[in-house]
């Protein structure tokens, strides 16, 4: 199942809608990469919401994105991680201590709108 | 086998009869044998949260259900009155032991009247006896255990209204909620608190969260690294943790078992954590005109 990202202004917008296979992972990984170089991508919101789990290769993935993104020019946050997958990849040891991340998609994008204002001069 | 099979049949069948005779002698002597029981009660000062009238009251339902247990063998209405009887009687703070010597007592009373009564002849005694106690022992059984179930169902139910009560999770503006703790932090209590803590942030939309524990008297370790660990988890949620209230000692006892709270950050009190909170979220508090007037 792949992850539909969406163009929004200068952010993508990448929303997970079921459990990702390792695959997914890595193809999404590769489109989010070649999104950001198309559009020239400020930010990218990941969106959770819909996984009630998080193994590790899936979150090392999302940080590798976050990763990646930052070396294009780009800022990733990650939204919506569910309260039980928050504690359980606390507890696992993976707690994104290099990530952003945000309530919601909303939240997400405020954080990455007022990343950009300071430096935008216009706003 | 036959003759066996009829033996045994003869035997209920005595047994029964027996039974019916106990139940018409208890019922003949029911005034006698009531007034003795509480008499004895009040002797052997059990039951003294409730008045002397009451004790003849509750000692008349008992006694009566009590034959009717005899008489049909059926215990049913027996340990719907115990379950009734317990609930009235449990928050008035009788205690286990008095519920159970009050049915004992009531089982001596009664027995001493049955050896009063056939004192003349010893078989047949013997036989009422063997009738009679089964009967009795499993009266007892049923009250007790009915009366410690109901305790057990009270403490059950305020566990749980503690529960809910010691970690309230209290909105205090807009994107800001405040988790008071107050009393000892085990490690079931933090991880309701994670939990409460949690499904808040996602409920409230909340940015971020003062922890104050001013009235926690002392941490271990493991709660320690538990609420960094909620810290953390708060974080992946989008909200930032502010832990005030932190005693002195408990301080001191964090940084000598070595546990890492580089990640947390920690404020002296409620006060200073809320006014850190408030310009995080970009809040500027002011007096009032009227307030800056009145203080003049």
């Amino acid at each position: 199942m792949t992850v539909p990202i969406l163009k929004q202004g200068p952010f993508l917008i990448a929303t997970i809608q079921a459990a990702l296979t390792d695959t997914d992972v890595l193809r999404l990984q590769e489109d989010v990469m070649q999104q950001v170089t198309r559009h020239r991508s400020r930010g990218i919101v990941v969106d959770v919401t819909a996984l009630d789990v998080m193994d590790s290769f899936v979150s090392r993935s999302l940080r590798g994105i976050a990763m990646m993104t930052r070396l294009r020019g780009a800022s990733t946050v990650i939204v919506g991680i569910q309260p039980e997958v928050a504690f359980a990849m606390v507890q696992l040891g993976m707690s994104f201590e290099d990530v952003q991340t945000a309530l919601d998609l909303e939240e997400g994008l405020a954080l990455l709108q007022a990343r950009r204002e300071p430096g935008d001069g216009a706003g | 086998m036959a003759e066996e099979v009829e033996a045994a049949t003869n035997g209920n069948q005595q047994s029964a009869d027996l039974l019916k005779e106990l139940v018409a002698h208890l019922s003949a002597n029911r005034t006698n044998l009531r007034q003795e029981w509480a008499r004895r009660i009040g002797e052997a000062r059990l039951l003294t949260a409730l008045t002397p009238e009451e004790i003849f009251n509750e000692a008349t339902s008992v006694y009566d259900n009590y034959v009717e247990v005899l008489e049909t063998g059926l215990v049913e209405a027996l340990q719907d009155y115990a379950r009734n009887l317990s609930e009235r009687i449990i928050p008035r703070g009788v205690e286990t032991d008095e519920v159970l010597g009050i049915v004992l007592l009531l089982r001596d009373v009664l027995a001493r009247s049955l050896f009063q009564k056939y004192q003349q002849d010893f078989a047949y005694l013997n036989k009422v006896l063997d009738a009679y106690e089964p009967a009795a022992n499993r009266i007892a059984n049923t009250v007790a255990i009915n009366f410690v179930q109901e305790r057990e169902r009270v403490i059950r139910q305020q566990q749980e209204a503690i529960r809910e009560l010691s970690t309230p999770v209290l909105q205090v503006r807009e994107r800001l909620l405040i988790l008071p703790i107050i009393g000892v932090l085990d490690g079931q209590r933090a991880r309701q608190l994670t939990e409460q803590l949690l499904r808040g942030i996602r409920a409230n939309r909340a940015r971020v969260v003062v922890i104050d524990i001013t009235g926690v008297p002392t941490i271990d370790s493991t709660v320690a690294n538990h609420l960094v660990q909620t810290v953390d988890a708060s974080r992946l949620m989008g909200a930032s943790v502010i832990i005030t209230g932190l005693s002195p000692e408990i301080a001191q006892t964090l940084v000598t078992l070595g546990v890492d709270l580089s990640k947390v950050n920690a404020i002296g009190d409620l006060q200073g954590g809320i006014e850190e909170a408030e310009r995080l979220l970009g809040y500027q508090v002011s007096l009032g005109e009227g307030a800056a007037d009145e203080s003049r």
